[in-house]
């Protein structure tokens, strides 16, 4: 074949709409690829609420649950630990009124919780995800004499109030999460689901 | 009998560039002759490659990637599989010894200056290999699913849940679950023992392909290839092999010495390359008292712990992984930051013999604090050395232009 059969803008035309037909048929082939990343259905099924009886938990102790794979935490707090919130100056926390943090409407308070007495919390820190110690004692050495009780994450050092609010200046952003939850009588009580409808 | 050989030889020849290969990369390579100490590092790597993928290979014939039967399948290779302690220690031996040359490999590129041009395509694929063995490390990390394995995992996957927006879409991308779980087991064993060992394998052969193209350099900085004799040969080059082969072969006794001490006498290194906490089942409701990662992650790890101030209406923890992230990919730009006109340490002047100094303190500083719980004052620390870490690259262009340089000698010093 000689040079002047060769249309070079054909060519160049064919070879162009071959690498954009190509090029869309492999970015559809990686669709499957790419998805099958995602959470599987079965993963997704294992969420079902769960119950949490607390008719043994003794004042200033926290019992663990596991709620959709994580701990979920229910700790009953003594008067003098919820006097103690009150105590803190507003830029000790971060987020002292729970306003940039996730909970339900009826833990946005002060106490962050339905029932004062009882805290529940997911037991993993905002930062990365470690679940942090509970360490209630006021003044704990491990944690610092201006300690006054709570959870400290041992991962990156953040700390958090006995209502799960994170102190200022440690790396983790936002109160801990309080899941959905309601009581179902005084001792027991289901965590995923509340008032509304399951979560 | 040789005749025999020879005509086999070249009968392969015919067919395929055998003696080609072989002369352009060994027999003919011209290595500068005034290589030292420094040089073992990266035929090192490579043995410790070939170590990994063979013991890797052994060790995948009876584990079981399997959130239930990991952990035990583990403790079976080490108690009843015939030698399978001594082919799991010299695996986990291997991961952290990859990263004691690999460190090496990277700080004699510092000293004499290998990433200078014409070198940046090497020094950037050597990265990405960094990049790559780094993921492969972690993902291997989590396979024993003891409690390091599972935090470990748990911590660096929500590093990216961190990026605004798709964060927490991606973590649970890359996790296949909410939290880590048997699918991430799974999915990791399959991108630790196939994906990324071929990828790593793949950019080793195009990281000595693009430096044989522009030849090695030398702790003089000096380029061999402007001498040349008759024969067009480098003055001050000496043919790879048999040369290099016969003392990078001197060189790889002595580290297989100190790598069978390792494995025979101190595989857990007192709880450096192998953790305490690991010897405990993942438990996903409790975090260990004290978790750190592993000794090669902690300066990174320091660096993402020293962010604690919101700045910018970006939370601290974002920038916490911003910072871990460029704190491996300020690396990348060191062909381009560096402008002193000499390559090696020898002839430069006072301002970066310093920085560079400072840097090495300040990496092992931060790699030190990352072993350790943080408290106010290793905070402290950490933040100041996590603040010189980024100057030395960001005023390298600066010092480096400064820097008062000595004469270039025109030929190798032995």
């Amino acid at each position: 074949m000689s040079d002047d059969a060769v249309d070079p803008r054909r060519r160049r035309f064919l070879t162009g709409t071959t690498v954009v037909i190509g090029g869309i048929g492999a970015a559809f082939t990686a669709v499957p690829f790419l998805s099958s990343f995602q959470p599987s259905a079965k993963a997704k099924a294992i969420g079902a609420p769960v119950e949490v009886d607390i008719s043994k938990l003794e004042p200033g102790q926290r019992v663990v649950q596991k709620w959709r794979g994580k701990p979920v935490w229910v700790v009953r707090r003594t008067p003098e630990m919820l006097e103690n919130l009150k105590s803190f100056d507003a830029s000790a926390l971060r987020d002292p009124k729970s306003e940039k943090s996730e909970q339900p409407e009826y833990a946005k308070n002060d106490w962050r919780s339905d029932k004062p007495e009882y805290l529940v919390l997911v037991g993993i820190c905002t930062h990365l995800g470690c679940s942090p110690s509970f360490i209630p004692e006021a003044g704990a050495p491990e944690v610092g004499a201006t300690w006054k009780g709570g959870f400290f994450c041992p991962c990156h050092g953040s700390k958090f109030d006995l209502a799960g609010r994170v102190y200022a200046g440690v790396p983790a952003p936002s109160n801990m999460v309080v899941p959905p939850y309601r009581f179902l009588t005084d001792t027991k009580l289901i965590v995923g689901e509340d008032k509304g409808a399951a979560a | 009998m040789s005749n025999k050989l020879t005509a086999l030889r070249d009968w392969v020849d015919d067919r395929f560039p055998l003696m080609t290969l072989w002369n352009d990369h060994l027999a003919k390579y011209y290595a500068p002759k005034n290589f030292n100490f420094w040089y073992y590092f990266g035929a090192l790597s490579l043995v410790v490659f070939v170590i990994q993928i063979l013991t890797g290979i052994w060790l995948v014939m009876n584990y079981k990637p399997d959130a239930t039967l990991a952990f035990g399948s583990v403790e079976y290779i080490m108690r009843d599989v015939d030698w399978g302690w001594l082919i799991r220690y010299m695996h986990s031996t291997g991961a952290s010894m990859f990263f004691v040359v690999i460190y090496l490999h990277m700080m004699r590129a510092l000293l004499y200056g290998s990433y200078k041009q014409p070198r940046e395509l090497v020094w950037i694929l050597g990265m990405c290999l960094y990049l790559a063995l780094m993921a492969e490390a972690f993902m291997g990390y989590l396979l024993p699913w003891g409690q390091m394995s599972f935090w470990g995992a748990q911590v660096i996957i929500s590093l990216f849940g961190a990026i605004p927006v798709i964060g927490g879409t991606l973590a649970e991308w890359i996790r296949g679950d909410y939290v880590v779980s048997d699918i991430t087991l799974n999915r990791f064993f399959s991108l630790h023992v196939i994906a990324l060992p071929f990828a790593i394998a793949g950019l080793v052969f195009l990281h000595i392909i693009a430096l044989h193209e522009v030849g090695s350099n030398n702790p003089d900085g000096v380029d061999i290839k402007k001498k040349k004799d008759a024969d067009g040969k480098p003055l001050d080059g000496i043919p790879f092999h048999p040369y290099y082969t016969v003392k990078d072969l001197v060189g790889l006794t002595v580290f297989l010495m100190i790598f069978s001490a390792v494995v025979f006498f101190g595989p857990e290194m007192g709880g450096y390359f192998l953790e305490a906490n690991n010897f405990i089942p993942a438990n996903p409701m409790s975090t260990p008292q004290h978790i750190a990662p592993v000794w090669y992650f902690t300066p990174y790890y320091s660096i993402l712990r020293a962010n604690t101030i919101n700045f910018l209406w970006i939370d601290a923890k974002v920038w916490g992984v911003v910072f871990m992230g460029l704190g491996v990919l300020s690396f990348f730009f060191l062909p381009w930051l560096d402008r002193s006109p000499v390559k090696s340490i020898r002839y430069r002047g006072v301002l970066y013999k310093g920085a560079l100094s400072i840097f090495v303190v300040c990496f092992l500083i931060l790699g030190y604090l990352g072993l350790l719980p943080p408290t106010e004052g290793r905070t402290l620390v950490a933040q100041i050395c996590t603040v010189t870490y980024f100057l030395f690259f960001l005023l390298m262009p600066i010092y480096t232009k400064l820097d008062k340089t000595k004469p270039v000698p025109e030929r190798v010093t032995m």
